[in-house]
C-alpha cells in the first residue's frame, strides 16, 4: 500500500503528459458507461453493447484509410450501427439478438477489409492494435475535449430520459399501458450506447468496450439497491479500474519480460474483472451469517 | 345478449364505457359487440376461460389495441395518447431480481415516470409513497429489492404504483393467476379494500370467479369474444350463459362455489377430477 502511495505520488507518474491525459479521458469515460451501463446490464442489451463496440472497429479502421481520428470513426459507425438495430427491429426483446447479430456481421466484415487496406497500403501496421485494444497513453491532449463534450451528450441524453427510461427497462408493458413513447426512448437510450462505446473503445479498444461498459455496471447492480446509487457507484468502480490500469501499465515498465510496459487495456480488463468477482463476496458473507445465525437458532431451541 | 345496464346507484359516477366494441384479428372475431359501464368505487371482475378475450379487452381499454368496431370512452371522453387516467397491473408481471430498485422506487416512478427531465425529490412526494405504501399493506418491505419480492408481496408494489397516479380505473390481468390461495385472498381483500378507499372503478381479470364472487359488484362475463355483464346474480344464471355460449349451460352451486359445466354426462368427472378447490368450469 505505502508503495502505491509512494509511486502514485513520485514525480514521473503524475508530471507525465500522457498519463495525465489518460488519467482524465479514463476517469470521464467511466462515469459516463457506468451510468449508460447500469441501463444496458438491466435491459438485458449487453449484446448490443459488444456489437456496437465491434462494428467500432469498422469505423476506427475506416479511419485512418481516411486519415482522421479514430474516435470520429468509431462515433460515426457506433451511430450507424445503433439506426441499423433500431430498424431492424431491436425495441423487440425476440428480434433484438437477431438485429444485432446482423448487423455485427456486416460491420465486422468490412472491418476485416479496411484493417487489412490499413496495414497493406498505409503501412499502418500497428493500426489493428490501437484499434482492437485501445491505446491510451497515444491520445493526445486536445481530445480531451471531445471526450468530454461527447460524455456530455450521453449524461444529457441519460438525465433527459431516465425515468421513462427506467419504467420502460423494468417493465415494458406498464410503460406503454401508462403512454410512455417506449420505442422513442429505446431509440434515445441506443444512440447514447453507440456515443459511450465510441469512448470506451479509444480507451481500451473496441472489443474490449463491452468490459468497461458491463463490468462495473454488473458490480454496482449486486452491490446497492438504487438506481442513482447504481450509477454513482459504477461510476466509481469504473473509474478504480482505469486508474488502476494506467497506474499499473507506468509501474510494467520496470517489469520482465523486456521492461516496455504491459498494455493498460490488459490492466483495465482484469481489474474489472477482479472487481466484479468481488462484488458477489458481501452476498456471500451475508448468505453465511444467515446460515449461521439459524444455525445457533436452532441450537438454543433445542436445549430450551 | 350484453346488456349494458345502469350504474347501481346514481352516487356512483360513470368512469368507464364500451359500446358494441369488436376487435377482429384477420378472420378471427376476438370480441363481438362487447358493451358494459363501470363506476367509480365498483369491483367488476371479468370472467372468462382462457383465449376467450380477457387480455385483448383490457389492451382496447388500455388504448394499445384499436377497436375494429364500437366506442370506448374514460370519463366521458375518447382515451388520448399519453394519458394516465388508467392503473394497469400485468398479467404474469415479475421483476427481474437484480434490478438496483427498492420497491419504494417502483411506486415512486407511478408518480412521474412518464416525465422527461430532472425533477427535484420533494417531501410530499416521499410522503404520498409512503402512504401509498401503507395503503396497499407493501410498507414492510419497502426498502426492499422489488425484484427479491415474491408474487404476492410484488402484485401489492405494483398496485401502489398504478395508484399512485390518482387513475379513475385501475385494471388488473389476472392478478389472482400465480398467487397461493392465501396472497390470493389476501390481494382480493387489498383489492375490495382499494375500491372502498380511493374510490376508483376497478376491473379485475381472472379465470375463475369464485375467489372475486364475495367482493365483485358487477361481473363482466366474456365466452367467445361476447360478453354478458351485471350484478353477479342476474349473469351467473343457466339462461344468460346458455345464452352467451349458445348451448345449454348449467349453474351449479356446491358447497357456496359456483361451477359452470355444459351438460352433465362426461363432464362430470372432469369438473370432480380438479379436487379440493373446484374451479368454474367453462366448457364451450
Amino acid at each position: 500500500m505505502s508503495a502505491l502511495l509512494a509511486s502514485v505520488s513520485d514525480q514521473g507518474f503524475l508530471s507525465s503528459s500522457p498519463i495525465r491525459t489518460a488519467l482524465a479521458i479514463g476517469a470521464a469515460v467511466a462515469i459516463v458507461s457506468g451510468a449508460l451501463g447500469v441501463f444496458t446490464v438491466i435491459r438485458g442489451q449487453s449484446f448490443a453493447g459488444e456489437a456496437l463496440g465491434d462494428i467500432g472497429t469498422t469505423g476506427g479502421s475506416a479511419a485512418y484509410l481516411l486519415g482522421v481520428g479514430p474516435l470520429w470513426g468509431f462515433v460515426a459507425v457506433s451511430m450507424l450501427a445503433a439506426a441499423a438495430m433500431e430498424l431492424l427491429g431491436v425495441q423487440r426483446a425476440r428480434g433484438r439478438d437477431l438485429a444485432t447479430g446482423i448487423v455485427l456481421g456486416g460491420g465486422l466484415g468490412l472491418a476485416a477489409l479496411f484493417l487489412y487496406l490499413d496495414s497493406t497500403y498505409h503501412n499502418a501496421a500497428g493500426a489493428s492494435v490501437t484499434i482492437l485494444f485501445g491505446a491510451i497513453f497515444s491520445i493526445s491532449s486536445s481530445t480531451v475535449p471531445v471526450v468530454v463534450a461527447l460524455g456530455l451528450a450521453v449524461l444529457a441524453i441519460l438525465v433527459t430520459i431516465h425515468r421513462p427510461l427506467l419504467l420502460s427497462s423494468v417493465a415494458p408493458e406498464i410503460a406503454s399501458a401508462r403512454g410512455i413513447p417506449i420505442r422513442a426512448v429505446g431509440a434515445a437510450y441506443l444512440l447514447a450506447l453507440a456515443l459511450s462505446v465510441s469512448l470506451c473503445a479509444i480507451t481500451i479498444g473496441a472489443i474490449l468496450s463491452t468490459a468497461l461498459l458491463i463490468g462495473p455496471a454488473a458490480a454496482a447492480l449486486r452491490l446497492t439497491t438504487r438506481p442513482l446509487r447504481a450509477i454513482a457507484c459504477a461510476a466509481g468502480l469504473g473509474i478504480a479500474a482505469v486508474w488502476g490500469g494506467v497506474w499499473l501499465a507506468y509501474e510494467s515498465y520496470y517489469w520482465p519480460p523486456d521492461q516496455q510496459g504491459w498494455p493498460v487495456s490488459f490492466f483495465v480488463v482484469v481489474l474489472v474483472f477482479v472487481i466484479y468477482l468481488a462484488s458477489g463476496l458481501p452476498r456471500i458473507w451475508s448468505a453465511r451469517a444467515e446460515r449461521r445465525a439459524a444455525r445457533s437458532v436452532a441450537l438454543s431451541g433445542g436445549e430450551a | 345478449m350484453s346488456e349494458p345496464g345502469a350504474p347501481s346507484s346514481p352516487r356512483h359516477e360513470e368512469v368507464l364505457s364500451l359500446d358494441g366494441v369488436g376487435v377482429r384479428f384477420g378472420a378471427r372475431q376476438v370480441l363481438d359487440d362487447v358493451s358494459f359501464r363501470l363506476a367509480a368505487g365498483e369491483l367488476t371482475g371479468l370472467i372468462g376461460s382462457n383465449g376467450a378475450g380477457k387480455t385483448t379487452l383490457l389492451r382496447v381499454i388500455l388504448g394499445l389495441q384499436r377497436p375494429s368496431a364500437g366506442r370506448v370512452l374514460v370519463d366521458g371522453r375518447p382515451l388520448a395518447r399519453r394519458e394516465r387516467r388508467i392503473g394497469y397491473v400485468p398479467q404474469k408481471f415479475l421483476l427481474d431480481p437484480d434490478v438496483p430498485m427498492r420497491a419504494r422506487d417502483l411506486v415512486a416512478l407511478g408518480l412521474d415516470a412518464q416525465r422527461f427531465g430532472v425533477s427535484r425529490p420533494s417531501k410530499t412526494k416521499r410522503e404520498l409513497v409512503q402512504r401509498m405504501l401503507e395503503a396497499t399493506g407493501a410498507s414492510g418491505f419497502a426498502d426492499s429489492r422489488v425484484g427479491r419480492l415474491s408474487g404476492g408481496e410484488q402484485q401489492r408494489v405494483l398496485i401502489a404504483h398504478a395508484l399512485i397516479s390518482r387513475p379513475r380505473l385501475l385494471l388488473l390481468d389476472e392478478p389472482l393467476a400465480n398467487l397461493d390461495l392465501r396472497s390470493a385472498q389476501e390481494t382480493v381483500g387489498l383489492l375490495a379494500r382499494i375500491v372502498r378507499e380511493q374510490q376508483v372503478a376497478v376491473l379485475i381479470s381472472a379465470h375463475e370467479m369464485n375467489p372475486l364472487l364475495p367482493v365483485m359488484d358487477r361481473i363482466v362475463y366474456l365466452a367467445a369474444g361476447r360478453a354478458a355483464s351485471g350484478r353477479a346474480e342476474e349473469v351467473v344464471s343457466s339462461e344468460v350463459l346458455s345464452r352467451l355460449y349458445g348451448q345449454h349451460v348449467d349453474v351449479l352451486n356446491v358447497h357456496g362455489r359456483v361451477l359452470v359445466v355444459a351438460g352433465a354426462g362426461e363432464e362430470a368427472d372432469h369438473v370432480s377430477a380438479n379436487g379440493v378447490h373446484p374451479p368454474v368450469e367453462i366448457v364451450s
